[in-house]
């Protein structure tokens, strides 16, 4: 009986829990309880993948009231992984929360910090799941507002300028996406993403809809931070607190980047996209330039957290590029890099957190010597570091074959240039960290640190075993994967 | 030129819309900021809320003498939308507060150069 509405409470048990958490005032309290529900909500989520999987398509009308009117949940292949990724780094990163936040935040913020978080959690679940395309801008809200709060709870004051930089462009982003839904809902006259996939090829040469379309993809691209509209990713990212940055590093981005294949491939269908607009050049040279530039710009940063916030903004290049190749081939690469990435940088930014508790700081000259006296963090961030470079035995080597097998494929030989050398920037700037951690003595002024705790320490390893796992046995992240690119590929019918 | 001014209510919604957006981008007070952005949403609310809207038609209540009603749907996003536009500013304001408490001022540049000072 309550399996039936599984769609629903993959939402709703986070949304309920997230206000009854404001009134645990004690911090311990309110980590356990966050936890559980966390915990939950992956069990949910996994039980949705299996359904999915032997079932097909679960369509659930909430409310009773039946799809094209009312609002529908629709768990298909695709979203399904995308909620299985979200839930389950939701529930890992709080896992380590707790000895991080206790540091980080004051002890009388921390119940509603945690609040903040499960709202986050629950707008990232709701945009995966809704098959609505006005409720996913409500999701899209939830998750953005709790964000900026989140965002502005770091310790260093320009976090605050941070957020509030992300809350204009944000909003933005958001605002738009409204207006090309609206555009949408002038001309066929309905918010459901399959009923508008079957009456949009009637109107799709009208202006109307091409505009709708342009407002789509930038209110879309400014959320996923894609190259040229990432400018508010690296400040978000380095000065929010830790626990926040590989949440939102390893969720925010992949969910933005589902609602661009969501809209692209069900919505407009692969047709409207890339034969009336030439839209898989444009989108391949973003690409390539958000690989490029960004992986340079890694390279010349202090700050360990703002040089791995710029190769997330390259990663999400890949990500792209392996949309704009419009073959099930390079859509896998491309889904299965949104996997890989969640759960590297996820990593590699919880490592990170274990730094800032011990040294209390992640400039990269503070991190001199710190590969002797914590060496299973710094274990963690070699094993991550590799995983971005994309070296065999890694999650990052498998996307990233996949990408380049889906551009010879296709013949794009820069492509796969664009790919090896982003590779070569990412071995640069990751060695950098690792040459200061491994072979820099402690420097004479700093007191010695000790190895972080193992409720910190367990997590994130947890994360690098699966950065190895998924690097040789790849049959449940490249099989989801497949399954889901020919899904989308197939469009709505 | 009937055709175009018969549109106003669209010319209206993309003066609001530039008017917000320039707002946003050309001021670096950070008050004028949030306010830019309200404006730039209230437009898209009317770009809804016009789109609803049917000549002679009436409100959806069902009723003898009626047959031409005017679409709801669109007026009840728009609350929903106005919900998640006043979260906004108030967040934004929010903030404005704390940046201030951390600064000592609200204006862009004045902030830039605090953070590049030390």
């Amino acid at each position: 009986m309550i399996l039936r509405h599984l769609p629903a409470l993959q939402v709703v048990i986070p949304l309920i829990a997230a206000p009854a958490c404001v009134l645990l005032r004690h911090p311990a309290l309110a980590w356990g309880f966050s936890l559980v529900v966390s915990l939950v909500t992956l069990a949910v989520a996994i039980l949705l993948l299996v359904r999915v999987m032997t079932d097909g398509v679960l369509s659930y009308a909430l409310g009773s009231w039946a799809a094209p009117w009312g609002i529908e949940y629709r768990v298909d292949p695709v979203n399904a992984f995308v909620l299985l990724i979200v839930a389950g780094i939701g529930a890992l990163v709080l896992l380590f929360a707790k000895a991080s936040v206790e540091k980080e935040i004051p002890r009388e913020r921390v119940s509603l910090f945690y609040s903040a978080y499960l709202l986050c959690l629950t707008g990232s679940l709701g945009i995966a799941i809704t098959g609505d395309a006005f409720n996913l801008f409500v999701f899209l809200e939830i998750s953005s507002l709790s964000s900026y709060i989140l965002i502005s709870q770091g310790r260093d004051r320009r976090a605050l300028t941070a957020a509030f930089q992300y809350l204009t462009m944000g909003t933005i982003g958001a605002t738009f996406f409204v207006i090309g839904v609206g555009l949408l809902y002038m001309m066929t006259g309905t918010l459901n993403m399959m009923d508008l996939s079957q009456r949009l090829p009637e109107v799709a040469t009208t202006r109307t809809v091409r505009a709708a379309f342009a407002f789509l993809t930038v209110g879309i691209g400014l959320k996923l931070a894609l190259f040229p509209l990432h400018l508010w990713l690296p400040n978000a990212y380095t000065y929010a607190p830790s626990v926040v940055t590989a949440f939102l590093a390893a969720t925010a981005t992949k969910v933005a980047v589902y609602v661009l294949l969501r809209f692209f491939f069900t919505v407009f269908g692969a047709d409207f996209i890339f034969r009336t607009f030439p839209l898989d050049e444009f989108l391949m040279v973003l690409a390539f330039a958000g690989i490029l530039v960004a992986s340079t710009v890694a390279l010349f940063q202090p700050n360990v957290k703002r040089l791995l916030a710029y190769s997330s903004v390259a990663q999400i290049g890949y990500m792209i590029l392996g949309i704009s190749f419009v073959s099930a081939t390079g859509l896998t690469g491309g889904v299965v890099h949104l996997f890989n990435h969640a759960i590297m940088k996820g990593g590699l930014f919880l490592a990170l957190g274990c730094i800032a508790y011990r040294v209390g700081s992640t400039e990269i000259t503070d991190l001199e010597g710190i590969g002797t006296e914590m060496p299973w963090t710094a274990g963690a961030f070699v094993v991550g570091g590799l995983g971005l470079i994309g070296i065999p035995l890694t999650a990052g080597f498998i996307s990233k074959w996949y990408l380049i097998l889906a551009a010879i494929e296709q013949g794009y030989w820069h492509a796969a240039a664009v790919v090896v050398i982003g590779s070569l920037l990412a071995a640069l700037y990751v060695w950098r960290v690792v040459e200061v951690m491994y072979f820099r003595p402690r420097p004479p002024g700093r007191a010695p640190v000790m190895e972080a705790p193992l409720s910190m320490l367990l997590p994130t390893w947890v994360f690098m075993a699966l950065t190895l796992y998924f690097g040789s046995n790849t049959q449940l992240t490249v099989g989801v994967a497949r399954q889901a690119a020919i899904f989308l590929l197939r469009g709505a019918s | 030129m009937q055709r175009v001014l018969d549109l106003y209510n669209y010319w209206i919604v993309i003066f609001l819309m530039m008017v917000g957006f320039f707002i946003v981008i050309a001021h670096g007070n950070l008050v004028k900021k949030v306010v830019g952005l309200n404006i730039f949403q209230t437009s898209v609310f009317i770009l809804y809320i016009s789109m609803g809207k049917i000549l002679g038609g009436t409100a959806p209540i069902i009723e003898s003498g009626f047959t031409v009603y005017s679409n709801p749907l669109p007026h009840v996003l728009i609350l929903t939308a106005i919900v998640v536009g006043v979260a906004t500013a108030a967040l934004g304001l929010a903030l404005i507060v704390r940046i201030r408490e951390a600064y000592g001022t609200i204006e862009e540049d004045e902030i830039l150069m605090l953070d590049d000072a030390p």
